[in-house]
Parts: structure tokens; sequence; C-alpha cells
């Protein structure tokens, strides 16, 4: 009951505040229906099939259930106490307003006070200067033929494509919360990248500022056509704070013959309170598909959210193609994660590759759940999992749940784990090296996710790596 | 340099040191012997500062500092190193990255300025060649899957890098073959100088054959029972511990 309320409340904060922005005042009513799913596309001004889109999710999802197999504890959740439309989100007027302990969070990160503000939501005047910057970025990359807009202006813009390929990987009936997202997302992100053409920034680094309050109901859409190439990079490292509390995105990627995708996350949602109160609840559906030589690669770090559901996908399709997941997912007090993959091999020659690191401190668990599936086509298929746990303190749990089928003789799966454990002895050893415990976790845990984070774009990396040692600090007595 | 003065220390409600005084002074070596269980090594441990022991009595003065309000880390900063009887593996973490870190830390508390990647190599180019390892020894992870003798050799060679001003040295000499023993009692023997001090805490004469030991004190049932020069380390080898017992309990 308590959990319920806390959804309510958080809920509620809406109307608390009130709206301060004075171009958009309007907000739907609470709750899901049919009626609202129109308003939202009429809203949104969308064509016709996308309208369809919608509906066709709806009428799914009403006929689907909660999924309940992951190793998670999730409280009920009231889908009809949720405003499903709500833009712009009411915004804290002030620093005071915020959460002291992320502001210390800030402060470590050396993140600039303006740019702080922007993160948090908090209103300020336009900071000029990420603006100019996002106009120069926008026509480098029109000049290459490359579309990367919001996937409302898409639909209206490039309908064929998103006719085409939305929910083409992600079916709107895929799972609970696929379908959900399907009805009634907000906005999110769309890229085209033209045949041939090689992405030369890193998307979105630029934009993190604006990328804030998306919404709780994320849409991405990436397509790279033939053999072109491009680096999305979603999220942030800095506590990213949310009044929703329910979260259900999804990502879908498309990388054509011979193109490459790599799709890097820093996942740092408000986490909860030290006892386990609040926090996001982080319900992601990613998923790409691979058509013949193409590559895709996910590369995660997931530190945020009360709970984590999230299993970023590779459809390996096409002939001699590529999936990689690179994962840190860290939890502590009194997080869940339940996060991992599925490498479905459909063509020959086609190979996929694993790394997931857990980390749990506190009374978090910590969860790898991942399938291997080799179809009966799929010729010389190869695949390698390593999946390591690393526990801090003896109250907190890590699990692996390996799934592997093969249908084909020729295919060969390669599996190891391991679970370790930061303890006593080795900080101590530390010390009397005359490092103190707070940099031993850091220089410990550096080595631990040094294989992933070196899959992370450099600026990315570092400021990756800062965060966890930040998020880890206080883990240890 | 060291001070110890009436030390009592129990652990898990039993007494294990029962009133320790030991002086020791700069340049000098000493040796502290005794049977299992005397005592030695929570002597160790509690110097430089594991937690998991209750001091009850006494007080230890380290170059006039009360050591025992200082932080683990922060004795190691002040000189004090530790040789470990048992060293700990630490997966993931490279030996390079470890000691650099390490001597950073040590030097930054000393008011110096760290050293860079290059200049670090340089620095422990030398003392390398001093400790010979029969693999790269800085690209391996601290200590994980040494051999006993590696990991003792490992704790002197990172002596030799930090340059403490006392080193404990716990039980250095034990699983060491020949060639091994060698290789650390040079180490050592390079390591000392007048302004720093050496404590061997050993079971065995052996070690003391190749370090040469100012003092030798006789540890038994949580108490010095006999100090004297080295000849009381052969007197001990000759009679056996025994022989102690006996001459305490008469």
């Amino acid at each position: 009951m308590e959990d319920k309320d806390t959804i309510k409340n958080i809920t509620e904060q809406e109307y608390k505040f009130g709206f301060v922005s004075n171009i958009d005042t309007e907000y739907f009513p609470r709750g899901i229906n049919e009626e609202i799913i129109k308003e939202i596309s009429k809203k949104k001004e969308e064509p016709e099939f996308m309208l369809d889109f919608r509906l066709k999710a709806f009428n799914k999802w009403k006929t689907m259930k909660m999924p309940q197999w992951a190793n998670l504890k999730i409280p009920d959740i009231d889908y009809q106490n949720i405003i499903y439309y709500a833009a712009p989100k009411n915004k804290p007027t002030s620093l005071n307003d915020i959460d002291p302990e992320i502001l210390r969070t800030f402060e470590k990160l050396g993140i600039p006070l303006d740019e702080q503000k922007q993160l948090l939501g908090v209103a300020v005047d336009a900071v000029l200067d990420s603006v100019s910057v996002k106009t120069t970025f926008k026509e480098t990359l029109a000049n290459l033929g490359i579309i990367f807009c919001s996937i409302s202006e898409a639909i209206k813009s490039y309908p064929d494509l998103v006719k085409k390929y939305l929910g083409s990987v992600v079916p709107i009936s895929d799972n609970f919360f696929a379908a959900l997202n399907s009805a009634v997302f907000s906005d999110g992100s769309f890229v085209y990248i033209p045949k041939g053409v090689r992405c030369p920034i890193e998307l979105s680094t630029y934009f993190r500022i604006n990328a804030y309050n998306t919404g709780q109901f994320e849409r991405t859409l990436i397509i790279a056509d033939e053999n072109s190439y491009v680096s999305y990079l979603e999220g942030c490292t800095a506590p990213m704070r949310d009044e929703n509390q329910l979260h259900a995105a999804v990502v879908e990627l498309i990388a054509l013959p011979g193109a490459e995708i790599k799709y890097s996350t820093v996942q740092n949602w408000y986490p909860g309170d030290k006892n386990g109160n609040g926090g996001i609840f982080n319900f992601v559906t990613k998923r790409g598909i691979c058509y013949e030589n193409a590559k895709i690669s996910w590369t995660q770090v997931e530190t945020g959210s009360a709970i984590t559901w999230k299993y970023p996908s590779c459809i390996l399709r096409g002939d001699n193609s590529v999936g990689e997941f690179y994962s840190i997912a860290v939890t502590k007090n009194y997080q869940q994660a339940d996060t991992g993959t599925k490498m479905i091999h459909i063509g020959k020659n086609t190979r996929s590759r694993i790394v997931s690191k857990g980390i749990s401190a506190g009374y978090s668990n910590n969860t790898y759940r991942g399938l291997v599936k080799i179809m009966k086509g799929a010729e010389n298929a190869r695949n390698y999992t390593q999946c390591d746990s690393l526990l801090i303190g003896d109250k907190c749990g890590a699990h692996t749940f390996p799934y592997i089928e093969i249908e084909n003789p020729t295919a060969i799966a390669e599996h190891e784990a391991t679970t370790s454990k930061i303890n006593e002895d080795q900080l101590f050893y530390c010390n009397q090296r005359g490092i103190k415990t707070e940099d031993a976790i850091a220089l410990i845990i550096s080595g631990y996710v040094k294989e992933v984070i070196n899959k992370l774009p450099m600026e990315f990396a570092i400021e990756a790596q800062k965060l966890l040692q930040i998020t880890l600090d206080s883990s240890i007595g | 340099m060291l001070t110890i003065k009436n030390l009592k220390v129990k652990v898990e409600g039993k007494e294990i040191l029962k009133g320790i005084n030991l002086e020791v002074k700069k340049g000098e070596t000493h040796a502290i012997m005794g049977p299992n269980g005397s005592g030695k090594s929570t002597l160790a441990a509690v110097l430089a500062g594991r937690n998991y022991m209750e001091i009850t009595e006494g007080e230890v003065y380290f170059n006039n500092e009360n050591l025992l309000m200082l932080k683990p880390e922060e004795r190691a900063q002040k000189g004090l190193f530790l040789g470990f009887q048992y060293p700990i593996e630490i997966p993931g973490v490279t030996m390079i990255n470890f000691l650099k870190t390490s001597l950073n830390e040590i030097r930054k508390a000393q008011n110096l300025e760290p050293l860079n990647a290059v200049d670090f190599l340089k620095f422990i180019k030398e003392k390398k060649e001093l400790v010979p390892f029969g693999f790269e020894l800085t690209g391996r992870h601290v200590n994980e899957g040494f051999s006993g003798g590696e990991k003792k050799k490992n704790e002197v060679f990172q002596m030799l890098v930090l340059n403490p001003t006392l080193a404990i040295l716990d039980e250095i000499d034990s699983g060491l073959d020949i060639d091994a023993l060698k290789v650390v009692a040079n180490a050592i023997n390079n390591f000392k100088n007048d302004e720093n001090a050496v404590i061997l805490i050993t079971h065995y004469q052996r070690l003391l054959n190749y370090v040469i030991p100012d003092f030798v004190h006789i540890f038994y049932d949580g108490k010095i029972i006999k100090s004297g020069d080295k000849t009381l380390a052969f007197e001990l080898e000759e009679k056996g511990y025994d022989w102690i017992k006996e001459s305490v309990s008469s």
C-alpha cells in the first residue's frame, strides 16, 4: 500500500506546483482510454497511420498483463492514475527545492551551475552557448543528409520512414510495456543515416541538456542505411530527477546491410532514498536488427532507478552480422535490477559477444538475465558470454540466469561466470599501502569494469568512471 | 622511532598481548621470534591498524606521534609498512596501477608531487632488478595467481618502492625456498640504512643468517620474555622453544 501511495504522491505533485511555463499549461486528465489516445495523437497533429498504430497497441495492451517472471519485487501500479500527456512538466523554481544529496553529486561530477539547473529542470533563461552549439551541429549533419530530430517531428516530416520502421523491431504486441509505450509515447529521438555516410559526431553528447524531460514514455528509432555508421549516446552521468515514477521506453535500431550502430547509455535516474522509498521504475525495451554484415553494439552503465528491467537485444538476421552487449549494472541500498540481453542468431556466421559486470552493494539485488538463441539456419554461429558479479558487503544479492538455446550443431556458445566480493582484507591491504578506503574501492571497481568502460566513447568513459566511484563511495562502512 | 609501552590487546575477549614494551631506534633491525600463537602477528596487525582487536592498555609512539590515533592509511603515509604474512589478492587491479596509486598517495601526504606514468616506470625499474620475478610483474593483477614465494617477493618489492621509515615484515621467510629467501634477504639488506628500521617477525633463525639483527626478542604467551643480540637466535634454534617454556615456568 505504501508503494502505491508513493506513486500516487508523485503523480499528484503535478497538481501541487502547477505549471510555470507560459507556453502550454494544458494537461490531460488521469487514466488511459481510447479518447485519451485520440487526443494525444490529435494534439501532436499526427497522420492517420500513427493513430492506428497507437490504437492497435492500446487494444493489445488491454489484453496483456504485467510480466512477473523477472527477479524483481514490483509494487502494484495503477495505470489509471497516471497522466499520459502533460507537457511541459512542473519545474522546481530553485535549487533549494532539490534533494541536497543530488546537488552534492553534481558538485563531485563538476557540472556547472547553469547546466545543473537545466538537468534538474529548474527554470532558467536559455543558455545561448548551448543553443548555438546545437545549431552548428544541426547544419553539419544536414549537409551529410543525416536526419536527427524528435520522433514527433519525424512522424510529420518523414512519415514514410517512420511508417516503414516503427514497430518493425519491437512489435506493438511484444510485451506489456512496449505495448503501453506504443499507445501513449510522448516523444523521443529519430535518427536516419544515409547510405555510406559515417556520422562525424557522437549523436546527442552535445544535446544532453536538451535531452531532459523527453517524458516517461520515450520512443527512439534509429535507422542506419547500408554501409553507414553512427554512435548514439543516451542519458547523462548527472543524476536525473523526474516526478514520473514509471518509465517505459522503447528503442528500435535498424542496421541495414554493412551498417554499424553503437548505442551507449548511462542511466542515472533517481534511485530512491537510502531506505528504498521513491525512485524511478524503469521498464525498457531495446532491440536492434542486423542485416548482412551489419553490427550493433549496446553499451550500458546502469546506476540509477529503484527498479531496472532492461534487456537490449540483437536480432542477427543477416549473414555475418555481429551483435555486442557490454553492461555495467550497479545497485545499492534497496535498488533492484534485472538486466541482460538477448542475442538471436538467424543468419550464417553470425557472432555475438556479451560482457556483463554486475556490482551490488547494500541491500540491493542485481540479476543478469540473458538469452542466446541460435536458430536452425545459423551455420557456424558463435557466442561468447562473460558474466561477472561483484558483491560489496553481505546483505546484497547477485543472480545469473543464462539461457542458451541451440538448434544448429555447428554453433559454438561459450559461457563464463564469476562472482567475487570486495572484502575487508583487500581494503586493509590497500589502506596499509596508504590508499584510503574510498579510493581503494574506486581502484578495485575500475579494474573490474575496465573492459566495459573502454567500449564507451572517451569523454563519456571518464564521466562514467567517476560516476561509479561516486555511486559506491558510501557503500562500504 | 617506535616506542611501545605496556601494550595490552584483546581479540574476541581473549587477551593476546599482555604488556609489550619495545623500543626501536633508527638504523636498527629487530627480530621477533616465538612459537605459534604467542602474539607476534597480533603485534604486527595492531601496529598497522587492523580494527578487529581491542586495545585495553598501553601506548605506541611512532616518530613521537600517537600511532594508535591514526587510521591505517595515515600510518602508511607516515612511513609504516607491513609486509603481510598472507598477502591479499586483488583481482582486476594491476600491480602498476596499485603501486602507482599507493606511492602517489604516500607522496601526496608528504607534500611531494605525484609521479606520472613515465617517471613512475623509470623509478621502479631499478627496484625491479633487485627483486627478480620470472614474469613481468607490473602487468599482473595484485598477487593474483602468485605462488607463495612470489607473493613474499612482491611484499619486499613494494617495500623497496614505497621506501618506508619502519618496515614490519611478518613471517616474510615462511614458505620460501633457498633462492627466494636469498632474494628477499638481499632486498631487505638493500633497504636498510641509518635512517630507517626493520622489525622481522619469524619462527626460524634461517633468515637471520642473511639479515643480521641488532636485537632478538623472544615472544611467549603475549609477552617478550627474553631479549638479546643475534646469538639469542642461535641459542633458540639449538635448544628449541621448549627451553623457553621451561625457563618461564621455572
